[in-house]
């Protein structure tokens, strides 16, 4: 009995992220799609189920002459989301941490450049029994810079 | 006992999918609650997703137009060809490729075109098994809307969002590798077809082009996830093909710094950059792209 509950909890707790995988879109694009206006959704979808604690990062060109918004947005349970954009020597040009942990960043470049965006859900208690999991998303929005 | 281990196991299994399903159409973001240990909660903190983002095909259309680019139906694969796309790999490419033509055509106010397109583009998801990602409701709306150009873009990338979600959700990010991997080659054809080779100097669709070499490393490291598809594989090869031209170019960049105008709340990254390529490196891209989007599109 004792070697069937570790399969039993991982099935469940697989078949858990899944579900909630599958939600991440509704959650994307009702609350993450909101915040990015007035720029246009780029139409791209990256969102994963994370713990807190647990990182993320994604890699992408941001060209000149483009303005760019960047939203990175958690679910309501979660603690709060810190996101970094860093270029390709590993130099943070921006931490929301420093704003509040604002959840967008609007920027443009007068170079195209080859980004780095990391983000981190914050640990809200040392109680490892409450871990709490969520759906984060990073979309983009853009608009022709002025 | 082994029968008592099964139904234990299928009773504690069913109690979690009804469990789950009672969330399913709660509008409450996905929650899981679990006991770890210290040893698990270690491992979580370790744990990294990556994500690699290549510019969707209505952002590749707007770089190609805000370069100068003009409008030119010729350039756009013809919808006649679409009936010729039977396998998975040439749907999910053309997938790509009729949504960066019809993304192209929308941002020229070539409405109808778009439209047509998009129908196209329609059937190609629902070859894939792509359900509900492009309707009736999605012509529907872009008919409605026709000199709205805003409505229009948004229609767009929402439709791009609900195909892409989709094969993520379904495991299949192999198709939804090739379906960005074939928009991201026909902004590149778009844009080099419209320049005139001898007329490289200061010319701003060729700085958006050689910008490519940026994204390609995206490209290849996307499909590098999915190695192991063999249509995956086969993109890969050719990718790796253009990236040898790619290496030929040299892109220098400048520390960038960050300033922000408190007024608008807006930063900017200022940095410099120098691109170097030979008319002769540029004719061989342009052929070499020219030559991949043909055997994209047969």
């Amino acid at each position: 009995m004792k070697k069937i509950f570790p399969l039993v909890l991982l099935f469940m707790v697989s078949i858990g992220v899944f579900d909630a995988s599958a939600q991440c879109k509704g959650f994307a694009k009702k609350i993450c799609k909101a915040a990015l206006e007035p720029y246009i959704h780029d139409g791209n979808f990256h969102a994963a189920v994370l713990t807190e604690g647990e990182e993320a990062e994604l890699y992408k060109t941001f060209y000149s002459d483009t303005e760019y918004r960047i939203a990175v947005c958690g679910s309501e349970q979660l603690p709060k989301i810190e996101f970094k954009v860093v270029d390709a020597n590993n130099t943070v040009l921006y931490s929301n941490k420093d704003h509040n942990y604002a959840t967008t960043w609007d920027f443009r470049l007068s170079a195209s450049q080859q980004l780095k965006i990391v983000v981190k859900v914050l640990t809200s208690s040392t109680n490892v029994e409450n871990v709490q999991s969520g759906c984060v998303a990073i979309m983009f929005g853009f608009k022709e810079s002025k | 006992m082994k029968s008592f281990k099964l139904f234990a196991f299928i009773l504690l299994s069913l109690i979690w999918v009804l469990n789950g399903c009672n969330s399913c159409g709660s509008k409450k973001a996905p929650e899981v609650k679990v006991d770890v240990d210290e040893e698990l909660m270690e491992n979580i903190n370790q744990a990294k997703k990556i994500f690699y983002s290549l510019p969707s095909p209505l952002e590749t259309a707007m770089l190609i137009k805000t370069a100068g680019a003009t409008y030119n139906e010729k350039l756009l694969n013809p919808l006649s060809n679409v009936s010729n796309y039977t396998t998975s790999k040439s749907m999910a490419l053309n997938l790509g490729i009729y949504t960066t033509d019809l993304s192209f055509a929308s941002l020229f106010d070539q409405t109808q075109t778009a439209i047509n397109y998009m129908q196209a583009a329609k059937k190609l998801a629902n070859g894939l098994g792509i359900l509900d990602a492009i309707d009736n409701k999605t012509i529907q709306r872009l008919e409605e809307n026709v000199n709205n150009r805003d409505v229009i873009m948004d229609i767009i990338s929402e439709t791009f969002m609900s195909t892409s979600s989709f094969l993520k959700e379904n495991d299949r990010t192999a198709i939804a590798s090739i379906v960005l991997v074939g928009g991201w080659i026909e902004g590149l054809y778009i844009g080099t077809s419209l320049i005139d080779p001898n007329n490289l100097k200061d010319n701003k669709l060729v700085e958006r082009v050689i910008d490519q070499k940026l994204s390609l490393d995206i490209v290849l490291k996307l499909l590098e996830e999915n190695k192991n598809n063999p249509d995956v594989a086969s993109v890969y090869v050719e990718m790796n093909e253009l990236k040898k031209i790619f290496d030929k170019i040299e892109i220098k960049t400048s520390k960038i710094e960050a300033v922000t105008d408190k007024s608008t709340n807006v930063t900017t990254l200022k940095a410099t950059s120098k691109q170097v390529v030979t008319p002769e490196v540029f004719k061989e891209l342009t052929e070499k792209i020219r030559s991949i989007r043909s055997n994209f599109i047969m």
